[in-house]
């Protein structure tokens, strides 16, 4: 690990204004201070923002505020979010261990960096996301968890976070302060696509600061199906958030989204425009999951994702529309 | 070089024939294990009962001190710099930044390290102990990816891992063989301690083509990496001349000499203490970092402590290498096995002795009546492998008896009744009578435990919700080994006795059995009885693995008591209860002698000695050559019983129930002994499911060194796991106990395999059995 400073946050104001000095912010530290260790993040100095708003709020519109320095087993065990939101409950129960979801924070979380093998081997290994333009090696190489959609040339990486696919099913709104002023940014454009320049993430700025997120209503139903290799601790080869309202055999409203399988979290926009409106059968999620994953695209290891995703998607809209057990 | 072709080995296999004639020549009685131990017809001792671990206090309260957390004065810690490439050497090695880098004390390097022999391989000598014989930090050449090229040594350990990362290495890179397709066609017979891995008995090819029933398919195994939870560490001083290695090690009396050969100091000047290790399995053997931390702390003149990172030993400590095995099998209409073939390939690397021998368990576990085994293996130029957790039999049961599901199926046979059908009367190669082979009881016991009886023959027919259900089972099995040149020292004072002897307590519970044996030997309560090891001052040279650690302690320990009651004859004197008696007609019971037929005449140790005004009496003993498997086929066996569910949507495979049903001759404590079969079968079951390194063959590197991405089962992962057994004593084994330390993985993988078979209808050859395998 790079020698560096490290300083508390009193508060957002003073955190974005200590950013702006060439700070990193630091979370619960789950990811960033393993990317540390491993030398592929070097900030000379760390901005504490683990000690800000961390509370969960019931909003007048009927959702909830979130506190981005909420934990995130906090998260997941608050009756309101179990209640209304079990498929953001369960995603971030299927994520990681106890200890570090004790840990980890909400804003934190949404700024995971990938695991891909590639990008994690600084000294070994070639990445365009630690080094643009050095080339990637996990194309040719070890793929079977990487992308099958929204992948670039340069970049197939996927985000790793399970909590934030249930924010993005959820059209969560992240709140953000610089020391510009504060804006709103929907979870489902905060992160990119790799394109030419998977080393830019987000769309926030440097010095731009997760101060909050926010949940509209929740739909009625909603879960989220996580498949992977082993029963806990794994990263999700392919995951599945959905929420639904059903009336008389009809979908009258629906989102999806997909984790493990693109650059970001994959909201299902093609699948729920084909659903919405529409008769709540296995034909037409079929039909749903089919366009969806129309321009999936599979690399050397990873092919079984584009069946996996849609199977998981039948299954999720299923169990999501059938009876309530 | 082969190892027969070595002088040393050589002088191995004259001492090998020297044994066999030594066979031939005596008579039944003397060859060790011919009167059977007395112990064995113990049965309300202290052996069997389910002592809890005496080191667990120490444990759970943390006070058991490892490797790395012995203190040193003035002490440096050190961080490894690793090659990136596979092959070539270093052109240019820039640590004038690392070197200034606060706290920095040292940078090593090939340019300033000690000059240093290479490592004697293992096998080369008795007490050979390195993985490879590849010179250390001693030129500019790079032989893998993930060589250690330079050791930063600092006042914290933080600053020489910052400092290490300022280091900066160019290579010129020559090709290398990572790829096994690419050397595939280079394969050669593989040898294995010593002997070919090639045997035959019959002609086997036309036994098969004559077969009514056949099976020819190929598996594949992966490779694996250790991953004991203990990182590999030492902290090392040269004090007055003398190496003093803290250690996390199964072989301290090894490392001790080989270090003093690579450092060219006699071995008595090498001390090596293990105290406690936190895992081994094959893989605290010695590896560079031993000698790394050896040669740092004499080029800086302090103490070091270097722990490996988990990358760390990915990097630089061997694991198992990879498989494709090729299985034919040909039986009559009846089951019968007309001829077995075991044949493939496997990797090692130029410079070590260790290609996997996954035929082992086709020697021994069916009476067929024609059998080719054969491994080849090609070289890699990768870190070289090594042993772990039965070597051979956990990869070569996973080929085997998933095809003899496959036989079983292709007959409409149950499986256990076409294994019963195929149980040998005696060894089908060596002709040898087997010392004990109770498989057919394991079997039935574990069969009625698990509920064999209710699982549907036809594949797919058992269905819960999204989940489809399946049973499969498997034969287990690993030998019984006891190696030459176990010694014990046995001390007897008023208060007790204590055994020293240079084994290891890896968390296996060697120290709780052994002070249970003791005590039940010589008459004594548990707490009479101490047990010192894990120090290479101590008598013996003695391996902790091939699960012969028991069995050449309690060899060693048997002489060393025959010692001592000799001794105590000795001083016993006219005026004892045991005065007039020969030393064969005495028993111990009650801290004390007894004559046998009348244990009434009985003295007490304390009594004894305070007569001769004698504060302690010590003996050294030495177990006799290892003659008993000369005269018999020795092993243990185990019936491997597994329930999965295979999710019908996701492919997800999870397995709901286990049992293992063993006949490992006598069970010495059954609370320990549970823990050594279910960690087995938790292994086994990450070989099943889960565990590959991902070598990345463009540049042979290890791209998933790390245990979030080297997947090993998680809790959720392990079901209910039973273990039973048949409890039978081996007459011919020291305490009637076989090795219990490895059996547990063997079986496993093909249990997991046939119940996934059997709940899905889809066999799956190539482990691990990961989803996309199933969808």
């Amino acid at each position: 690990m790079t020698p560096l400073r490290y300083a508390r946050a009193a508060d957002a104001q003073d955190a974005v204004l200590q950013a702006q000095a060439g700070a990193r912010f630091l979370g619960g530290g789950t990811n960033l201070v393993d990317l540390m260790r491993e030398t592929i993040e070097r900030p000379e100095a760390l901005v504490d923002v683990s000690g800000l708003a961390n509370g969960i709020e019931e909003s007048r519109d009927g959702g909830v505020l979130i506190g981005a320095a909420t934990r995130n087993t906090a998260v997941a065990a608050h009756p309101v979010v179990r209640k209304r939101y079990p498929v953001l409950a369960r995603a971030i129960l299927s994520g990681a261990s106890a200890q570090i979801r004790n840990m980890a924070t909400t804003g934190g979380n949404l700024l995971q960096r990938t695991r891909c093998a590639y990008f994690y081997d600084e000294e070994g290994s070639r990445c365009n996301k630690r080094h643009p333009g050095q080339g990637c090696d996990a194309r040719e190489g070890f793929n079977r968890n990487h992308a099958i959609l929204g992948a670039s040339s340069a970049c197939v990486a996927v985000h790793p976070s399970d909590m934030a696919v249930a924010l993005a099913a959820l059209d969560a709104v992240v709140h953000t302060r610089t020391s510009q002023g504060e804006r709103q940014i929907a979870v489902t454009d905060l992160h990119r696509l790799p394109g030419d320049r998977p080393d830019i993430e987000t769309m926030l700025e440097p010095d731009e600061l997760i101060t909050a997120i926010a949940l509209p209503p929740a739909l009625p139903r909603s879960t989220y199906r996580k498949v992977r290799d082993r029963s806990s601790y794994a990263f999700a080869l392919v995951s599945v958030a959905g929420a639904v309202q059903v009336e008389g055999g009809r979908v009258l409203d629906v989102r999806l989204a997909l984790g493990g399988v693109a650059h970001r979290p994959w909201r299902a926009r093609r699948a729920e425009d084909i659903l919405r409106g529409g008769a709540a059968d296995r034909a037409a999620f079929a039909a749903a999951a089919d366009a969806e994953l129309a321009e999936a695209c599979a690399l050397s290891d990873n092919g079984f994702k584009i069946e996996l995703a849609r199977r998981t998607i039948i299954a999720v809209l299923e169990e999501l529309t059938g009876e309530r057990p | 070089m082969s190892i027969a072709k070595d002088p040393k080995g050589l002088i191995q296999g004259a001492a090998q024939g020297l044994m066999a004639k030594a066979v031939a020549l005596a008579p039944d009685a003397w060859v060790p294990g011919g009167v059977p131990d007395p112990l064995i017809g113990r049965q309300h001792g202290h052996v069997g009962r389910a002592v809890s671990r005496i080191d667990g206090p120490l444990k759970v309260s943390g006070t058991a001190r490892f490797a790395a957390e012995f203190p040193m004065e003035h002490m440096v810690f050190a961080a490894i710099l690793f090659s990136t490439i596979a092959k070539g050497r270093i052109v240019t090695l820039e640590t004038a930044r690392a070197q200034a880098a606060q706290g920095v004390v040292e940078v090593m390097t090939h340019r300033n390290a000690p000059r240093l022999s290479p490592p004697p391989v293992f096998m080369s000598n008795p007490k050979a102990a390195g993985g490879d014989n590849l010179p250390v930090m001693q030129d500019d050449r790079i032989h893998w990816n993930g060589q250690p090229v330079a050791v930063v040594l600092a006042e914290t350990q933080e600053q020489a891992n910052h400092a290490a990362s300022l280091i900066e290495a160019t290579y010129e890179t020559e090709p290398a063989i990572t790829a096994f397709d690419e050397a595939r066609s280079h394969a050669r017979p593989a040898e294995f301690m010593g002997e070919p891995l090639h045997d035959e008995k019959g002609k086997a090819e036309t036994a098969l083509s004559t077969s009514a029933v056949r099976i020819d398919a190929t598996y594949r195994t992966p490779r694996h990496n250790h991953n004991a939870i203990e990182l590999h560490a030492v902290t090392v001083a040269w004090q007055d001349g003398v190496l003093r290695l803290h250690d996390a090690s199964q072989l301290v009396s090894h490392t001790a000499w080989s270090l003093g050969q690579i450092f060219g100091i006699p071995e008595d000047k090498v001390l090596v203490t293990s105290p406690y290790v936190g895992g081994g399995f094959g893989g605290k053997c010695m590896w560079q970092h031993h000698v790394l931390a050896a040669a740092a702390a004499k080029l800086c003149g302090r103490p070091v402590r270097l722990v490996l990172s988990r990358e760390g030993v990915y990097r630089l400590v061997g694991g198992r290498s990879l498989t494709e095995q090729q299985v034919s099998l040909g039986a009559d209409a009846d089951g019968r096995l007309k001829a077995l073939i075991h044949r493939g390939l496997t990797a090692k690397t130029p410079s070590n002795v260790m290609p996997e021998p996954f035929i082992l368990a086709s020697r021994s576990t069916y009476a067929a009546e024609a059998i080719e085994l054969d491994v080849h293996s090609v070289e890699l130029d990768l870190l070289a492998n090594t042993f772990m957790r039965a070597p051979g039999e956990s990869v070569g049961t996973f080929a085997l008896e998933s095809a003899m599901d496959e036989l079983a199926e292709a007959l409409a046979l149950d499986p256990i009744e076409l294994r019963i059908r195929n149980e040998p009367d005696v060894d089908p190669l060596s002709g040898l009578p087997f010392s004990s082979r109770r498989i057919v009881d394991a079997w039935r016991a574990g069969a009625e435990a698990f509920g064999w009886s209710r699982r549907s023959p036809t594949p797919g027919s058992r269905r819960e919700g999204e989940w489809l259900v399946g049973m499969g089972c498997a034969t287990g099995t690993y030998p019984y080994y006891r190696m030459p040149g176990g010694a014990a020292r046995l001390t007897l004072t008023p208060r007790g006795a204590s055994v020293g002897i240079a084994a290891h307590e890896m968390g296996m519970g060697t120290a709780t059995a052994q002070v249970q044996v003791t005590a039940e030997r010589l008459g004594l309560p548990i707490d009479a009885v101490d047990f010192h090891y894990g120090d290479s001052r101590l008598p013996g040279t003695v391996l902790a693995g091939g699960s012969q650690q028991t069995a050449a302690i309690g060899a060693a320990v048997i002489a060393a008591h025959r010692l001592l009651i000799k001794e105590l004859f000795d001083i016993v004197g006219n005026d004892s209860p045991l005065a007039g008696i020969k030393p064969d007609d005495v028993a111990c019971r009650d801290a004390g002698l007894c004559v046998r037929d009348d244990p009434e005449r009985h003295e007490t140790y304390a009594s004894i000695l305070a007569r001769a005004g004698r504060a302690s009496i010590e003996v050294t003993g030495e177990g006799p050559l290892p003659l008993e498997l000369m005269h018999w086929s020795m092993h243990s066996h185990a019936a491997m019983f597994c329930e999965v569910k295979v999710n019908a949507i996701t492919g997800e495979p999870r397995v709901t129930r286990f049992l293992g049903s063993f006949d490992c001759g006598r069970i010495l404590n059954p609370k320990t002994a549970a823990s050594q079969f279910r960690g087995g079968i938790i292994m086994g079951l990450g070989l099943a499911l889960m565990e590959e390194t991902q070598v990345d063959e463009r540049n042979g590197r290890v791209m998933n060194p790390s245990l979030s991405e080297y997947h090993v089962p998680v809790h959720m992962d392990v079901p209910e796991i039973d273990v039973i057994w048949t409890d039978i004593p081996d007459p011919h084994t020291p305490m009637g106990a076989r090795g219990i330390g490895e059996i547990g993985i063997t079986g496993t993988a093909a249990a997991v395999a046939n119940a996934i078979y059997n709940a899905t209808g889809k066999r799956v050859r190539d482990l691990p059995i990961t989803l996309d395998k199933l969808l």
